[in-house]
């Protein structure tokens, strides 16, 4: 082995991962509190870019607009609650099309699996709004209060007036991006510049304070005070999540082989027989949920990568080959260990089986927005009279016929019924009784018609004879929309 | 209690000191915020027990400082309601039928306790929807005995019919052939086979003379010369498929040897004015509302 040259180069940081801490402690124990130290390097930079684009997206997608034509909400993203309609773009959500909200999740679950199974825990570490949230705290912290040694210092020192100022300032900057956070949650159940402007002039119910309130309570509390404790307690995700890791995962780990045996070196200290890990304890200071690394791979860890920054960062300044932790899978760190160079395998069965699972529910899901009616028929027959016998001998039906109409625009219906000769129809508020009759739907709403169908009594089976319901939609020379809905006719018995 | 606590030899974790037939638990500590938030739960539910009714005891029970009672709370919730009500209630008490059933809103609320008022007062006879059963007339079909316009229905609710006690009360008895020997049973016969052909369903021929006579002696006055019945007297229409008291030959004899009659309460004394508007505007919209 060579000698390091300038082991003084690299500080040697005072840090026990929490862990070790806890295990000193009876059954509760007090909040162990984490400090993170700054730290740079190509995850790091991953982390804040991944941070500036999805808090852009979350602050910024409510002021999009999309032109739905006259009278429609022209906000790209908007779940309007009082109307009941959900808009994503050009895709509008009707109250009980909210399974597509299940296929979301159903892909969203998948997608989870997928990326875990190929990369680790990316989603915890650099996507969860938990981590973002907390991550972008934790740099204001940094900001106002120094870096970790000074935060500590800080932490234990008495309540000065500087102490004071200082955490006084982090808490009203804390506050301030929790309301901001809170407060654009809101915009994605309003007109987002009309809901702007009610708070402008402090003219906004009491709903939307609440949920302001609520938003900005939470945001405050998870992202400022419980952190890492959301991971480790609250969270059902690290608790399954090793399903779905094996050895060919990516993950953040620690190369033992190489690292141990661990220890502090001396100036042209002879280094055979010794590992690569410094002691230096980089890896525990930085890592924002406190943890050791080269304890293996824990529940605790969300998979940031920041310890691989600070690693690498000494491992340079030693003169060392990077990556003694590294973003890397345990099958490869096994293959380098036995002298080999093991390649990548992001094509497994497990992978193969979720990306399937993801393409197909994808599929269906476009494939049935891509395909759904702008129209829908509804029937609700009466129950009480199920007939009435007439003066004529004919028998009636009573009906509520409801027409889904799903574009903005109004548009007419022929409505008739199939499989009930001679059967006449009656608009209850029109008069008259036709084969036929024409219904007017109301644009982007559900209009409801009472129809009482009469049909001889000689042309029914009996008891009950089915027929349907069919409209079609009077588009001039083009095809238009048609619906059917099975129902029966009921009658005496023959 | 924890008695022994060990080291675990694999994890090098402490146990909890727990074991359950060898089975031993490593104890991983939970931050003490976490329990705190328990305790705090707890404190919670005593706020509840002290404001509001909790423990009993033999013969009350503590009160609780909010002096909340679900009677009261339904009372409250009830008085609100008919204060919401009490706006349309109004405008139905002055609004004149045919006003009512134009404004969209007011005939949808009038419709809607009408319902409500219906399924108390008048389904236990009428069945519900107006139905009807055998003696007691079907309100949805297209044959109204005393009349189908909205005013002749709210009079016909007002007043009852056959009610002695009321003096507007819709009146009119058929005489009873058979059990006065007024006709013969034989006459009674043929009266029955014509009267079931004039609405198609009998089989002897309608230009059977005599039997036509008889029947424009003893029916027509009050059914009409073709059996299509008169209103005046709430005389129903033969000339139809509708029969209140069954449509067989049998059941039309014994209606014309001793015939029943239908009696309907007035309602003008014990539902107030509005109530029997509405009744009158949900009838009217079942489906035979002329």
């Amino acid at each position: 082995m060579d000698a390091i040259p300038n082991p003084n180069a690299v500080t040697i940081e005072d840090a026990e991962s929490v862990r070790a801490q806890r295990e000193k402690l009876p059954l509760y124990t007090p909040r162990v509190k984490v400090f993170p130290k700054q730290v740079s390097g190509i995850f790091r930079r991953l982390k804040s870019v991944t941070l500036v684009v999805l808090l852009g997206i979350y602050y910024l997608a409510p002021w999009l607009r999309w032109d739905r034509g006259p009278g429609a909400p022209d906000q790209a993203f908007l779940i309007d609650m009082p109307s009941r309609r959900a808009y994503f773009l050009w895709i509008e959500i009707w109250p009980q099309e909210v399974y597509y909200l299940a296929g979301l999740l159903i892909i969203g679950a998948f997608g989870l699996f997928l990326m875990t199974s190929l990369f680790g825990r990316v989603w915890c570490g650099f996507t969860c709004p938990q981590t973002v949230w907390t991550d972008l705290f934790m740099w204001v912290e940094q900001w106002v209060e120094g870096d970790r040694n000074a935060r500590i210092k800080l932490d234990q020192g008495a309540w000065t007036a500087g102490k004071i100022t200082k955490r006084t300032i982090k808490h009203v900057l804390w506050l301030l991006i929790a309301l901001l956070t809170g407060g654009a949650w809101i915009l994605y159940f309003h007109d987002a510049p009309t809901l702007v402007q009610d708070m402008m002039h402090l003219e906004i119910d009491g709903a939307v304070l609440f949920f302001i309130g609520l938003f900005t309570a939470t945001t405050y509390l998870l992202a400022g005070f419980a952190r890492e404790q959301v991971c480790t307690y609250m969270c059902p995700w690290p608790r399954f999540q090793s399903a779905m890791l094996d050895e060919d995962t990516l993950t953040v780990t620690y190369e033992e082989w190489r690292g141990e045996p661990r220890g502090h070196r001396k100036k042209d200290q002879d280094l055979s027989g010794l590992g690569d890990c410094v002691a230096c304890n980089q890896c525990v200071a930085v890592c924002p949920t406190g943890i050791d690394i080269r304890d293996g791979s824990q529940l605790e860890c969300i998979g940031c990568a920041l310890c691989v920054d600070a690693c690498n960062t000494v491992m340079a300044a030693l003169g060392r080959p990077p990556n003694l932790i590294a973003y890397d899978s345990i099958s490869r760190q096994v293959g380098r260990e036995q002298g080999a160079t093991p390649r990548y395998r992001l094509i497994r069965p497990r992978t193969l089986i979720y990306a399937v699972l993801l393409v197909l529910v994808g599929g269906a899901i476009l494939y049935s927005l891509w395909s759904r009616p702008s129209v829908g028929l509804n029937v609700i027959r009466d129950r009480n009279p199920l007939f009435v016998q007439l003066s004529d001998g004919s028998i009636r039906n009573g009906f509520t016929v409801k027409i889904l109409n799903k574009q903005r625009r109004q548009r007419d219906f022929i409505l008739g019924v199939h499989g009930l000769p001679d059967a006449k129809v009656t608009v209850v508020g029109q008069g008259g009784a036709h084969p036929t009759v024409w219904l007017g739907a109301d644009p982007d709403a559900v209009t409801a018609f009472r129809i009482f169908v009469k049909a001889p009594a000689q042309n029914l089976a009996g008891k009950s004879t089915p027929f349907a319901f069919v409209i079609r939609e009077n588009a001039g020379n083009e095809p238009g929309d048609s619906e059917r809905h099975k129902s029966v006719f009921r009658g005496p018995e023959k | 209690m924890p008695t022994k606590i060990e080291k675990d030899a694999v994890t090098g974790q402490d146990t909890t000191g727990h074991e359950w037939d060898g089975i031993k638990e490593l104890n991983t500590p939970l931050p003490r915020w976490w329990l705190y938030v328990l305790y705090a739960t707890i404190l919670i539910s005593i706020v509840y027990f002290v404001l509001y009714p909790a423990i009993p005891w033999g013969t009350g029970y503590t009160e609780g400082l909010l002096g909340h009672t679900e009677r009261k709370a339904l009372e409250k919730s009830m008085s609100e309601l008919r204060a919401s009500r009490a706006v349309y209630i109004d405008e139905i008490a002055k609004a004149p039928l045919d006003e009512i059933r134009a404004r969209p809103e007011l005939f949808k609320f009038a419709a809607a306790g009408g319902k409500s008022a219906f399924a108390d007062n008048c389904a236990p006879c009428h069945a519900a929807g107006g139905a009807g059963r055998p003696g007691f007339p079907s309100l949805a079909d297209d044959i109204w005995l005393w009349g189908g316009k909205l005013t002749e229905i709210e009079q016909t609710i007002r007043h009852g019919v056959r009610w002695e006690k009321d003096e507007d009360t819709r009146l009119s008895e058929m005489p009873r052939f058979g059990a006065d020997k007024i006709l013969a049973t034989a006459e009674i016969e043929q009266l029955a086979t014509y009267v079931l052909s004039l609405s198609g369903g009998g089989t002897a021929s309608a230009g059977e003379t005599t039997t036509a006579a008889l029947y424009t002696e003893q029916c027509a006055s009050c059914h009409g010369p073709a059996g299509q019945g008169n209103r005046e007297f709430g005389a129903p229409r033969l000339a139809d498929a509708v029969w209140l008291y069954g449509g067989s030959r049998e059941a039309v004899a014994r209606q014309i040897a001793a015939p029943r009659h239908g009696v309907m309460p007035a309602w003008g004394g014990r539902l107030d004015a509005a109530t029997i508007k509405m009744l009158t505007l949900y009838v009217h919209s079942l489906g035979g509302g002329e």
